[in-house]
């Protein structure tokens, strides 16, 4: 029973929030506040390939942009028709929407999934930047090949993907993905991920099997990635290749590296706070973007271990601090190391 | 078979210019193992130091070698200080923190130069003066080449003899390999490996400044962020050659150079920027280290 609490708790406040929202932000917050959770979604899942597996991967963007056009090609393609279906079965509309964005999500997040497990691959021979300029690569590959298809729009972009991802799911993904990295930190296989990380040599001799973890948070990163390029497409309606270059890749790793590699929270925050910054620098005009880049230099500088380092906010802890609680005895407590 | 010939100058030519910048990517890499991100836009910073040079000798208003040779020393020159400063002021501070915040410094560096030069020069491309004026050579069998591409291939093949000699026959550039090797080990030599990283910037710097201005004088048209594109691929270039490895960079930019101007000519310029990660791919896959790389076998 206890154990279903929590959930229970986030989705009665996420169905309020999704409910009250929109009549309290105006749009332009309410767009910043749905683009932060996508950045959340993005930089979690990209902490548990650079951050708890230590495997260098800057092609982010690709495998968002997969799941972005396969989750929109499948709606355009198969949801749009299936809703009229189920709403003349007599199917609520919202939840027969709901049903399909989260078939369209998932099966974009398992095409992501896929060219994860097909990048995975050749780290198992190679490290460092050398894997990295791959990652690259393949994000750059997979932008220029959505340019060139014509069925997918080509340049033109992508339009008239139905508005489906409201607060509600965009929240509820940024749920489930913390949970899972949180899970996975705690487990088995997330303390595996973590010996790579710190000596790879050491894991392999302690008889982890590193090839295959590594794939595994390949394929789970590019997942959550592709999950997240789903909603992205659910939400402006419009995709665009130019969306996916380099540079978002960038800024999703900008956001790990600021967060504090490995530190689940760290990435939340720091998506937080670089989604904000932009925005809040709007006021500057042209000088916007040179702040920002100074800034990012100075935080860099000033703490390169990350706002956050290794280390996790929780409520525990917070409690903790202030008295309120008092302190496991047991040695097993404590975040991704 | 002379369109061919015809593709494989063009190729060489734009690839002697991926090639020098690829050889500041991988000098610095070889001496501090940071991918610096923000080279692609010193290169810009050279093509625009190039035009405003232009403008201070009237280099375009009567035309002669002498003072094109002055606007290309000119803009190296600057575009060294500009290495330097930037080396100084935000690689110093970092250079003992963990390499990703090195990276996500350098790339700090790259939005700043981008948006910096967006400001500082506008968003709207410049047009570069013609220092040099145009005209054909043909060298028969239908293979033109121009006299710019002439100078292209001059001056690069210049600077890398240059390169090579001041590496290997020079006390500064032995100081370097030292320092490419071991920063420790160089300083109990006796090596000051601070002036060494900061001499090594410098160079890197004023060869992309070299290629920038190289560039415009063919393509004229330059922008703020004309660097990035460019700069992403000479780093490909340089991972190709195998990364830290002199030779390795120009054998890599020239692979990369004849590949994109090959898939341009015989294939469809929509494909020219995946050529570059396709072949990389293929490349790394075989030969994990890059074509002149040494494999290198971890130790416990």
């Amino acid at each position: 029973m206890k154990k279903l609490l929590s959930p229970l708790i986030v989705l009665v406040l996420l169905v309020g929030l999704n409910a009250v929202l929109p009549s309290v932000l105006n749009p332009y917050l309410l767009q910043v506040l749905m683009l932060i959770g996508i950045n959340i979604i993005l930089a979690v899942s990209l902490n548990l390939v650079n951050g708890f597996t230590g495997q260098f991967s800057i092609g982010h963007a690709g495998f968002m942009a997969v799941g972005a056009y396969g989750s929109a090609m499948f709606t355009l393609t198969q949801g749009v028709p299936m809703l009229a279906k189920l709403t003349a079965m007599g199917i609520p509309a919202e939840i027969a929407q709901g049903a399909l964005l989260l078939v369209a999500l998932v099966l974009g997040g398992l095409l992501a999934a896929l060219f994860g497990y097909l990048v995975g691959l050749p780290s198992l021979r190679l490290r460092g930047d050398y894997l990295a300029i791959v990652t690259l690569g393949f994000g750059e590959i997979i932008r220029v090949i959505i340019l060139n298809v014509d069925a997918i729009g080509g340049a033109r972009g992508l339009p008239g993907i139905p508005k489906w991802a409201d607060f509600f799911w965009v929240f509820l993904m940024v749920a489930v993905v913390i949970t899972l990295a949180r899970n996975l930190a705690h487990s088995t296989h997330g303390r595996a991920l973590f010996a790579i990380r710190d000596d790879e040599i050491a894991a392999e001799a302690l008889g982890v099997d590193t090839t295959q973890y590594k794939v595994l948070a390949f394929v789970l990163g590019a997942f959550f990635a592709g999950v997240a390029g789903g909603l992205f497409a659910h939400f402006l309606s419009y995709l665009n290749p130019s969306t996916f270059q380099f540079t978002k890749s960038i800024e999703i790793i900008a956001m790990v590296v600021l967060g504090g590699m490995g530190s689940i929270s760290g990435s939340v925050l720091a998506a937080i706070v670089l989604t904000l910054l932009p925005e809040l620098l709007r006021t500057a005009g042209a000088l916007r973007m040179v702040i920002y880049s100074l800034m990012l230099i100075t935080l860099m500088i000033v703490r390169p271990q990350g706002l956050l380092g290794t280390a996790e906010i929780s409520l525990d802890l917070m409690l903790e601090r202030v008295g309120l609680k008092k302190k496991p005895t047991s040695p097993a407590r404590g975040g991704a190391r | 078979m002379s369109e061919f010939l015809q593709q494989l100058v063009n190729g060489v030519t734009w690839g002697s210019v991926y090639a020098l910048i690829a050889l500041g990517y991988t000098m610095v890499y070889g001496i501090l193992r940071l991918i610096n991100f923000a080279h692609g836009d010193v290169y810009m910073l050279g093509a625009f130091i190039g035009l405003y040079a232009s403008g201070w000798f009237h280099a375009a208003e009567n035309p002669n070698p002498l003072k094109a040779l002055l606007v290309l020393l000119t803009s190296m020159l600057l575009s060294a200080g500009i290495g330097m400063v930037i080396e100084r002021l935000a690689y110093k501070p970092v250079r003992k923190s963990p390499r990703l915040s090195a990276l996500i410094t350098a790339i700090g560096v790259s939005l700043l130069l981008e948006n910096g030069g967006l400001l500082l020069f506008g968003a709207d491309p410049k047009f570069f003066p013609q220092i040099i004026p145009a005209h054909n050579i043909s060298l028969g069998m239908g293979v033109v080449i121009s006299n710019q591409q002439v100078i292209v291939l001059a001056v690069s093949l210049a600077l890398m003899i240059g390169l090579r000699t001041l590496v290997l026959h020079t006390k500064v550039g032995k100081a370097m390999q030292a320092v490419s090797h071991n920063h420790m080990a160089a300083s109990l030599m006796g090596i000051s490996v601070d002036s060494i990283i900061t001499f090594t910037f410098m160079i890197g710097s004023a060869l992309a400044a070299a290629a920038g201005v190289l560039v415009a004088l063919q393509s004229p048209k330059i922008e703020p962020l004309m660097g990035i594109m460019p700069g992403l691929k000479a780093f490909v270039a340089a991972v190709l050659g195998g990364i830290g490895n002199i030779p390795g960079a120009v054998v890599g930019g020239l692979v990369m150079g004849v590949a994109e101007v090959m898939v341009t000519g015989y294939l469809s310029s929509t494909y020219r920027d995946a050529i570059a990660f396709v072949l990389l791919i293929v490349i790394l896959l075989v030969r994990p280290a890059g074509i002149f790389g040494k494999a290198v076998t971890e130790k416990v």
